[in-house]
């Protein structure tokens, strides 16, 4: 059987290499170098900002990106460990400074690439008015909330602070499910089993096509802005396709695409 | 440490155990000396936990049992609430997942008592009731407990499934494996490696105490 995975492994790193060839083929101009292969890891929340990010690299240099989502604090772990990946997207932008201080990310390369907002959301069958903001929380017909969790992911530190200052907590804390991540949660909601959720806003904006759910923005003065920072790490096999990711990323067309997703640069995108 | 994980954790295993100790041995007596042609069908179905991805259940468990599903809406209405988020839910995941590692040990059991025995039993007046707790049971009772300990240990370590339909709540869903990755997603290197630990040897400790006494229980139950 292992063999048999070997095999399979083998031919479908053919397949891309075989690929990645084609593309530079038919874009001459645009691949001056032979640009290979990245692993990007990127948090969860950024799971569909992440991949029109990486259809728009792909296509203007003729790298090929292979993309993994993934929790901050796992992929944190797995950096730590040797993890044969070259760009690091966190949720916070703790990770990467981490990272950076402990020697494995390119020294220097830590930036901010956005701040990340949370909403409170529902599906569109559910019978909660949630313009009335957090004080919603305290419906009776509320069996579950879904957060993501406190203890290691950011947005659900944010929905925690939130529903503190909101002065809901108490009120709801056992209703609380907590997901891995903020996209577990939203999934917790999605499937009908939490009837309301604090989530990124990047995984419900409108170019999510999640129409199936009505958000509602939660006032940014309930909680610490969510820094969100993205690194080059130090062990990357492809050092300069790893740089050119993250300066792809800070050009103003993606800058404007992450916004579009609700994860705006500090003192930009809508409140 | 996080003890009141560790308690849900020694909880659920009980509770999941004692399910399929109850509920196992008659899976397993049927698939051992039923002689229906489709046998196989079901032995298939309870070994299917063993090849299954955690996440094929849990997936299921989510979405097919969730409230915008039939069996979501028939489960809802009996009980008030959806599997996922409880102690109930936990507890269905964890016994579908565990029944292999009763009822396949259970049936191997049986299958080592000699036919002659049970049909003497039979002859002399005995019911099948009667044949299975004082001729089958005490000739298999190797099976019998490396069944409920595999179940038991099994459910300890189960990750995946409560991963995807817990939700974390502590003293109800947070059991010991999920509060050692929340550790080593935080950073809590530390608290992680000593839970971990404790772990380690505790599954160390009730494997070699039941192997122990099942060598035991062997030579008790072997001897003339």
């Amino acid at each position: 059987m292992f063999i048999g995975l070997a095999l399979a492994a083998l031919s479908a790193s053919a397949h891309a290499a075989v690929a990645s060839d084609a593309r530079q083929a038919a874009m001459p101009g645009a691949a001056k170098k032979t640009c290979g292969a990245i692993t990007v890891v990127a948090a969860a929340d950024l799971t569909y900002a992440m991949n029109e990010v990486v259809a728009n690299f792909e296509k203007a240099t003729g790298c090929v990106v292979r993309l993994s989502m993934g929790s901050s604090g796992n992929f944190l772990m797995q950096i730590e460990n040797g993890a044969p990946f070259d760009v690091f997207f966190s949720a916070d932008i703790a990770y990467p400074k981490k990272l950076e201080a402990e020697g494995f990310a390119a020294p220097g390369s830590t930036y901010l690439y956005a701040l990340g907002k949370i909403v409170l959301w529902v599906r569109n069958d559910s019978r909660l008015d949630i313009s009335k903001g957090l004080e919603v929380l305290r419906d009776p017909s509320i069996q579950k909330i879904a957060i993501a969790n406190p203890l290691h992911a950011p947005y659900g530190r944010a929905a925690e602070e939130a529903l503190r200052k909101a002065g809901v907590y108490d009120a709801v804390k056992n209703k609380l499910v907590l997901g891995e991540s903020t996209s577990q949660a939203a999934q917790f909601v999605e499937s009908g089993n939490a009837d309301i959720g604090i989530l990124a806003l990047s995984l419900v904006a409108p170019p999510t096509l999640k129409v199936q759910g009505r958000s509602w923005m939660i006032p940014e003065d309930l909680y610490a802005p969510i820094q969100q920072g993205a690194v080059a790490v130090r062990a990357s096999q492809n050092p300069e396709a790893a740089r050119e990711f993250l300066e792809y990323v800070k050009t103003p067309a993606m800058v404007a695409l992450l916004e579009r997703y609700g994860l705006a640069l500090p003192g930009k995108g809508k409140p | 440490m996080n003890w009141q994980a560790i308690a849900l954790s020694l909880k659920l295993a009980a509770c999941v155990a004692g399910i399929l100790l109850v509920a196992g041995l008659p899976i397993a007596y049927w698939v051992t000396f039923s002689r229906w042609r489709w046998k196989f069908l079901v032995e298939a179905i309870v070994a299917l936990p063993l090849v299954l991805p955690p996440t094929v259940l849990g997936y299921y468990i989510l979405a097919g049992l969730g409230p915008r599903n039939l069996p979501g809406k028939i489960w809802q209405s009996w009980f008030g609430h959806t599997l996922p988020f409880t102690f109930g839910g936990l507890l269905v995941a964890s016994v579908l997942y565990s029944l292999p590692f009763a009822v396949q040990p259970f049936s191997a059991g049986f299958e080592t008592v000699d036919r002659g025995l049970i049909e003497a039993s039979w002859t002399l007046g005995s019911s099948r009731l009667v044949t299975f707790f004082r001729v089958i049971l005490p000739l298999s009772a190797a099976g019998a407990i490396t069944g409920t300990v595999l179940s038991f240990a099994h459910t300890i370590g189960e990750f995946g499934v409560v991963l995807m339909v817990g939700g974390n709540i502590p003293g109800v869903t947070r059991t010991v494996s999920i509060d050692i990755y929340d550790q080593v997603q935080a950073g809590n290197y530390g608290t992680a490696n000593r839970t971990s630990l404790v772990l380690l040897l505790f599954s160390f400790l009730v494997l070699s105490v039941i192997y122990g006494a099942n060598r035991r229980a062997l030579g008790m139950w072997r001897k003339p």
